[in-house]
């Protein structure tokens, strides 16, 4: 019904513009078209100037109003300089912009049609063109320099402390890896993939460094200002890890891994304070056109510090203990009333292992 | 340097040229309704099917837009009438993803290839090569009426894709394999894929037919004393549109065709490694990103093929009407050149963070930012071509306005994403969303408006509706900044782009007012394009009618011809050309037409 309403008005507003056009097109053939055409270029010069005008007040009230929505500071040490290589291009821009669109509504409301002028016959000038070739030039050269210094900074080798988290794409959801305590992510192989039988990653059994990988799905963690590094991955179709809060994005590509790191700056506390949110999270967006669910494709980090972050990986279990129970000493059909403390006995353990590695 | 006496066209050429179609005259009567209207050879007609074939795909297009803002701008509305319409694709009234990815798809390639491409490039290369180089014709007006029947085609498949079982093609206009490659993933990658391919591939051809025609009438058939550099600007820029198309698009067609392979043939071009579904594929060793090269490479030209004859239209609209010489013609044909070149040197830049060699994208760095020094010479050669002349603001004059206001604001985030740090964070965000429409949608579209207002009374013999034409061009100059302005701070936000619901994502659920202003934006917007729509048919049939062969008073040889020019378009001879395009406001005169002899006190200047 609504539906029907608002067409019937857009059908209503149409017919009487059409007419008030036909109209005043009569009008003016009686009027004379001449005197006609001068007063609608003199009506469409001052529109001009208002756009030129209204348009500067926009631009200025729509940055007040959203400024305030773009995520706030950065939150890793690469974001910074990515925040930083946005301003000085937003400055540099900014002056262009405000210069070119200036001068194009201005000339066009100042050189409307009159006959006191007699247009200037000015067909081509080469200093200028050189001007306007050289000044472009040396800005753009400045930009491209800035850019790579930190492209080549970003994109470079992470630091060898760095911690390393496998991250895999599929439709529709993130999958994680990290290597356990020797460090060494275990083999895979894409044909051996099979999450029915607790091997979703497709790793091979058979390599010892798979014994403690650790496999775990949509949420991952790490720890605040120490250096993590990404190896991505997809299964099916191309993904992409998007980190907007650390200004970071990299395809997840089926077949051929990507890598990224960063050192984030605050733990996920802290941003909830910060942010002034106690919904706040790291989102993982996927930024790649995926499927059906691209939209939902989201997964979570949490920045904690190394101690939470030990806390939480000590009763992570090893993906090789879960796909084959018989070897997990916890869960060994003994005798019922040792079982609770061999389990307590791992994760004693795991925990002193995980403290080992911290070094 | 028009005044050197120095000409080279074909003469000879032209004038066995001129027999044939003078005999042609003498049996004009014996053309029926089909060979006229629908298989005809006259350049003319053609350019009228493709602009006509444009507008109703640009409706179609336009319309499948309105669809998915009203998605993103009211996530939590119901429109039952969506359901009335579209069935189980929007059940509940409620757009369902599948159906979501196949809009924007659809929206995507109809726009740029079939709108965009085809409608501008079709309908200005046919009308205005012959006119005005001073031809009676295209080199072979058979291969330009097959050319037209090929786009026909490629419509009426892709058209037919919209109405299969599984829905049309739905991996977004790029068709990134292999999302595109493997059925299982998505409804769309079915046999919407297929038909999307095929009539892509026949889209192609269509192309290649229309733009080697394009450049060899160029070269060979300008009239006497028609050399190069007394082209129109128009005419440039529709020869450098046609070399990237023909350079390009079989470099797409080859793309398309393994990837044809790869869903059909069990080829491993595009896939490697693959679990989809819980089915583990066979495929090893192929690259996805082959196939985002092999798009990219026409891709990018693409976009310079969509807005260089909008730029060639809009040099000589704000010429005409500001009664000045264009400022810096050689500098024009120089960045046009410029631009042409780098536009195949640049197409990475789509992909920086697809794990491509750093080192390898600095080049692409370098090169894209390169891009923008031609693309600045031309906006600061039309402030000049403006300043101090004297202004007609027709609604022609105002959209070229338009176009070099959206052009700056376009290509200046273009430098933002050129610079791939800053890239790898807005890289397909919303900012992409924002940059490609204002810099080649919207200000492409302007060309177009700017073109057909200005030759409006050429094509049909009538005038459009002048007041009408203010009306739309105001709704939409402030419709486009309103849409795609604040667009740029949802992208700076890092909101992703080809997403349907921001409300379960912290990060990017603050913009819901936002989407609402801009999809309501749209909806008006659109009904005023309906409008134009709407004036265009009219006035092509009930306009006034035009009393003089040069109602702008222009200076190129188009104006020359009768009111309604017959296939061969000069009933006499082919008139002989003494000078350029531009002598406006030389020696005290209005206006010099390309035909007049250069007189024996003129001055010297140009
Ligand atoms: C100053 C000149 C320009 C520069 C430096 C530039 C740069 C870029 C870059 C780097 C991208 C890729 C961004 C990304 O996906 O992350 C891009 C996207 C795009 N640009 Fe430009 N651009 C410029 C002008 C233009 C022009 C003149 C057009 C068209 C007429 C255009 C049309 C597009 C389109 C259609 C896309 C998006 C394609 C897609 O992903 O769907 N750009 N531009
Ligand atoms: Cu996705
Ligand atoms: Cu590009």
């Amino acid at each position: 019904m609504t539906t029907f309403f608002i067409i019937a008005i857009l059908a209503l507003g149409f017919l009487i513009t059409f007419q008030i056009a036909k109209a005043s097109e009569y009008v003016s053939v009686l009027r004379g078209l001449e005197k006609a055409r001068r007063q609608s270029n003199r009506i469409n010069a001052f529109l001009l100037l208002l756009f030129l005008i209204g348009g500067l007040i926009g631009v200025y009230f729509c940055n007040e109003s959203l400024k305030g929505r773009v995520l706030g500071e950065a939150a890793s040490v690469q974001g910074e300089e990515i925040d930083l290589m946005l301003k000085i291009t937003f400055y540099i821009t900014g002056i262009v912009f405000f210069i070119t669109q200036i001068a194009l509504f201005w000339f066009a409301y100042k050189y409307q049609e009159s006959d006191k002028r007699k247009p200037f016959y000015y067909p081509h000038n080469n200093k200028l063109e050189v001007i306007w070739t050289v000044i472009p030039a040396l800005a753009l050269t400045v930009l491209v320099g800035f850019g790579l210094y930190y492209w080549f900074k970003i994109t470079g080798d992470a630091p060898k402390e760095a911690m390393q988290i496998e991250i895999t794409g599929k439709q529709f959801g993130w999958e994680f890896r990290y290597p356990g305590r020797d460090k060494i992510f275990g083999k895979k192989y894409f044909r051996n993939v099979d999450p029915a039988n607790n091997n979703p990653m497709g790793q091979i059994w058979d390599d010892a460094a798979n014994r403690d990988d650790i496999w775990m799905e949509q949420e991952m963690h790490c720890v605040v200002n120490k250096p993590v590094k990404l190896i991505i991955g997809s299964k099916d179709v191309i993904h992409d890890v998007g980190l907007s809060h650390f200004r970071l994005k990299m395809d997840a590509v089926p077949g051929t891994p990507t890598t990224m790191w960063f050192t984030p700056k605050y733990t996920t506390k802290e941003m909830k304070v910060k942010e002034n949110n106690p919904d706040f999270v790291y989102e993982i967006s996927c930024d790649q056109m995926c499927g059906k669910g691209h939209t939902g494709m989201r997964g979570i980090i949490v920045v904690e510090t190394q101690a939470e972050f030990d806390r939480w990986m000590a009763v992570k279990k090893p993906q090789y203990l879960v796909a084959h129970p018989d070897k997990d000493p916890s869960v060994k059909p003994a005798a019922t009333d040792t079982t609770k403390a061999t389990a307590a006995a791992v994760i004693i353990e795991a925990k002193g292992n995980f403290a080992k590695r911290k070094d | 340097m028009s005044n050197d006496a120095t000409y080279h066209g074909p003469s000879e050429v032209v004038t066995t040229h001129d027999v044939h179609h003078d005999e042609h005259h003498v049996h004009h009567h014996k053309e029926t309704f089909i060979t006229k209207y629908v298989f005809s050879q006259d350049h003319k007609m053609i350019a009228k099917q493709f602009i006509v074939t444009g507008i109703v795909w640009a409706i179609i297009g336009g319309l499948f837009s309105v669809l998915f803002r009203l998605q993103l701008g009211f996530p939590n509305v119901d429109f039952p009438i969506l359901e009335t319409f579209f069935g189980r694709w929007a059940k509940g009234g409620h757009i369902q993803p599948e159906f979501y990815y196949a809009l924007i798809t659809m929206h995507g390639t109809v726009l740029v290839f079939f709108v965009l491409t085809a409608g501008l490039s079709g309908t200005f290369a046919n009308l205005l090569i012959p006119l005005q180089i001073g031809a009676r014709d295209m080199a072979s007006p058979f291969l330009n009426m097959l050319s037209y029947w090929f786009f026909f085609t490629a419509s009426i498949v892709m058209v037919s894709s919209l109405f299969v079982q599984t829905g049309p093609a739905s991996g977004g206009w790029t068709s990134y394999a292999p999302l595109s490659a493997l059925a299982e993933a998505s409804e769309g990658s079915k046999v919407g894929m297929d038909l999307w391919l095929v009539s892509m591939a026949l889209f192609v051809v269509s192309s290649l037919l229309g733009g080697l025609n394009y450049i060899s009438t160029i070269l060979n058939m300008r009239t006497k004393g028609m050399s190069m550099t007394r082209l129109p600007l128009t005419i440039w820029a529709l020869f450098f549109t046609a070399i990237l198309g023909v350079l390009s698009f079989p470099v797409l067609l080859s793309g398309f065709i393994l990837l044809l392979f790869d869903r059909h043939a069990g080829t491993s071009f595009y896939l490697s490694d693959i679990v989809v579904n819980g089915h583990v594929l066979d495929n090893e060793g192929g690259s996805a990103i082959l196939y985002q090269h092999l798009f990219w490479f026409l891709g990018h030209p693409e976009v310079y093929i969509i807005i260089l004859p909008s730029m060639g239209i809009v040099s000589e609209v704000l010429s005409v009407n500001s009664r000045k010489p264009i400022f810096g013609y050689m500098a024009m044909i120089g960045s046009l050149f410029a631009i042409a070149i780098l536009a195949f040197l640049v197409w990475a830049h789509h992909m920086f963070v697809t794990g491509l060699n750093p080192f390898l994208g600095s080049f692409f760095v370098l090169l894209t930012l390169l891009i923008a020094v031609p693309s600045a010479i031309k906006v600061f050669n039309w402030l000049t071509t403006i300043w101090r002349g004297n202004l007609r603001l027709a609604p022609s004059t105002l959209f070229s306005i338009g176009f070099v206001s959206l052009f700056i604001s376009g290509g200046l985030t273009g430098i933002f994403l050129g610079n791939s740090t800053i890239d790898i964070h807005l890289h397909d965000t919303m900012f992409i969303v924002a940059h490609f429409h204002i810099v080649m949608g919207v200000a492409s579209f302007f060309g177009m408006f700017a073109g057909v207002y200005h030759w409006f009374p050429k094509m049909f013999g009538r005038d459009i509706n002048h007041t009408l034409g203010y009306i739309h061009f105001w709704v939409t100059m402030i419709g486009a900044y309103l849409i795609f302005w604040p667009m740029h701070y949802e992208g700076l936000a890092g909101m992703p782009r080809r997403y349907l619901d921001l409300t379960p994502w912290v990060s990017f659920n603050k913009f819901q007012t936002l989407n609402e202003m801009i999809t309501i934006v749209s909806i008006i917007v659109f009904a005023v394009q309906l409008m134009f729509v709407f004036n265009f048919f009219y006035s092509m049939f009930k306009g006034r009618k035009v009393t003089s062969t040069n109602p702008w008073g222009a200076n190129t040889l188009e104006w020359t011809t009768p009111i309604n020019p017959g296939h061969g378009n000069w009933p006499g001879e082919i008139p002989e050309v003494h000078r350029w395009a531009y002598d406006y406001g030389k020696d005290g005169r209005e206006f010099v037409m390309q035909t007049e002899p250069i007189g024996t006190n003129e001055s010297k200047d140009h």
